[in-house]
């Protein structure tokens, strides 16, 4: 455990001095900085207003940006290590493969993780001084919606760095998820309920298997409960589940895929050549 | 003791190490020789636990170094042929050492000193913006400060300079008895003075072996 808390340590030391934290931080916070130069938080969309329209605005940014960030930074962090020797090295010491693989989950999770979240709390605070209401339960929801997006990416990027010995693979193979889960699915999706009139039920349940679309109406739940902005498919979400249930499983789900994917880098990790 | 049994390393359809079998012993000083893509790497990177081999077993000490490489790398030293880019501290990267290995900070200090290094100026510089001779001090003071009774050194001296070098070996001659010592080289010559035995290799088979 010791080992396992000196690797995160160590990761996150790393991970802070590097310049795609630095450029990673800047772009959270600016957009919030953004938002409030923008004069977001005064204007008034679909009812939306405050803080509220800012969060939502700030969920719109992240669903496309988030998962690529995680997915691109993180990818290399076993396979950019194999690439410049640095594992071969790290590893010549009596530390066990698991505190080692966990403990740079660990570490990456939390740099990962915290600026999103800081920003989202400095927008919070500055709100708070401009005298907006802050809508708690949406925060600590959405916060949660985060974490597990984060979870989920997180686990996919760690899967990736371990299977591949390339970081250029690495990186290809991480692009490559992301524009998958962005964009490729939904067309793929509307191209089959165009062509084949395929089970609705089908197609919604494929849809929802994508964290990212999870992420995107769960998100969009916290501010409009009746989902009435994405269409007919509200209907069979609410009917399936209720607001409070689908939001937990949106919470739950991605985090999940999270741990399944991490674990899975590390049975790879571990039972295959290191370097 | 290090044993090799009929241990043999493919990658795709390259056969990198092939049906190679020795015995290394306590107190063995090697000089593992051979021309580039000879199996010399391979060979060091099963013995550290790095590679599942194809076939045959390495055994150090009548242990897997696989299985039970937390015991095994506790006896192990290993400096690489090129240092890292490392992007941690001096001080991290001393951290991280001591910690998982239980080495004493002040003897990687110490042998840091006899290697002419003066690590305090440098503590928190990152490890990957030393020079390429400062790198390979401290990566020779580590190995030397973790008291190991194995030490793999892949041309160690590659980046220093002829007092360093100088210096590198009379700490060996200093800290080599009762060790098995493996030094991975192109050059006979450079530690010829230190080695009782030379193993050459090609095309991933060992082709002689010499006491000397």
């Amino acid at each position: 455990m010791n080992h396992l808390l000196l690797i995160a340590y160590l990761d996150l030391k790393e991970s802070i001095r590097a310049n795609w934290f630095i450029i990673y931080s800047l772009v959270f916070g600016g957009l919030i900085a953004l938002f409030f130069i923008a004069g977001i938080t005064e204007s008034q969309v679909m009812g939306f207003s405050g803080l509220s329209r800012l969060l939502l605005m700030y969920i719109q940014v992240t669903i496309v940006i988030l998962p690529i960030f995680i997915l691109i930074t993180t990818v290399r962090s076993i396979s950019g290590d194999r690439d410049s020797h640095i594992l071969e090295y790290m590893l010549s010491f009596p530390i066990s493969l698991q505190q080692y693989y966990w403990g740079k989950v660990f570490g990456r999770f939390i740099t990962v993780f915290l600026p999103v979240f800081m920003a989202m709390i400095v927008a919070v605070v500055y709100g708070i001084f401009q005298g907006a209401e802050v809508p708690w339960g949406v925060l600590f929801l959405y916060t949660g919606l985060l974490f597990s997006m984060s979870s989920a990416f997180l686990g996919i990027a760690f899967f990736i760095s371990s299977l591949v010995k390339s970081s250029e693979m690495a990186l290809g193979i991480a692009f490559f998820v992301w524009i998958v889960l962005l964009a490729f699915i939904d067309i793929a999706l509307i191209g089959l309920m165009l062509q084949n009139r395929m089970s609705e039920g089908l197609i919604i349940a494929i849809a929802l298997l994508n964290p990212m679309e999870v992420f995107r109406v769960a998100a969009i739940s916290l501010f409009d409960p009746e989902l009435t902005v994405i269409g007919p498919v509200a209907f069979y979400i609410l009917d399936l589940f209720s607001q409070g249930i689908f939001v937990l499983l949106s919470i739950l789900y991605p985090i999940i895929i999270g741990i399944v994917f991490a674990w899975a880098g590390y049975r790879i990790f571990s039972r295959n050549d290191l370097v | 003791m290090i044993v090799l049994n009929r241990l043999s390393k493919i990658f795709g359809k390259t056969r990198s190490l092939d049906d190679v079998s020795i015995t290394l012993h306590r107190g063995d000083a090697i000089a593992l020789m051979g021309a580039n893509g000879a199996g010399k790497t391979t060979l060091v990177r099963l013995i550290l636990g790095y590679y599942h081999p194809s076939s045959g077993t390495v055994r150090i000490e009548g242990r897997d170094p696989i299985k039970e490489r937390m015991n095994i790398l506790d006896q192990v030293s290993f400096v690489p042929q090129l240092p890292p880019p490392i992007k941690l501290s001096l001080k991290e990267l001393m951290t991280y050492i001591c910690k998982s290995s239980g080495v004493d900070e002040a003897r990687i200090v110490h042998y840091a000193n006899e290697m002419k290094l003066d690590i305090a100026p440098n503590l928190h510089k990152s490890f990957f913006k030393l020079s390429g001779g400062m790198k390979q001090k401290l990566l020779i003071a580590i190995s030397l400060a973790k008291e190991s009774r194995i030490m793999i050194y892949d041309e160690p001296t590659a980046n220093l300079d002829p007092k360093a070098r100088d210096d590198f070996y009379r700490l060996l001659r200093e800290n080599e008895q009762d060790k098995l010592a493996l030094f991975v080289t192109h050059r006979i010559e450079e530690v010829a003075s230190l080695v009782n035995r030379k193993i050459y290799m090609d095309l991933g088979k060992v082709v002689s072996d010499e006491i000397c």
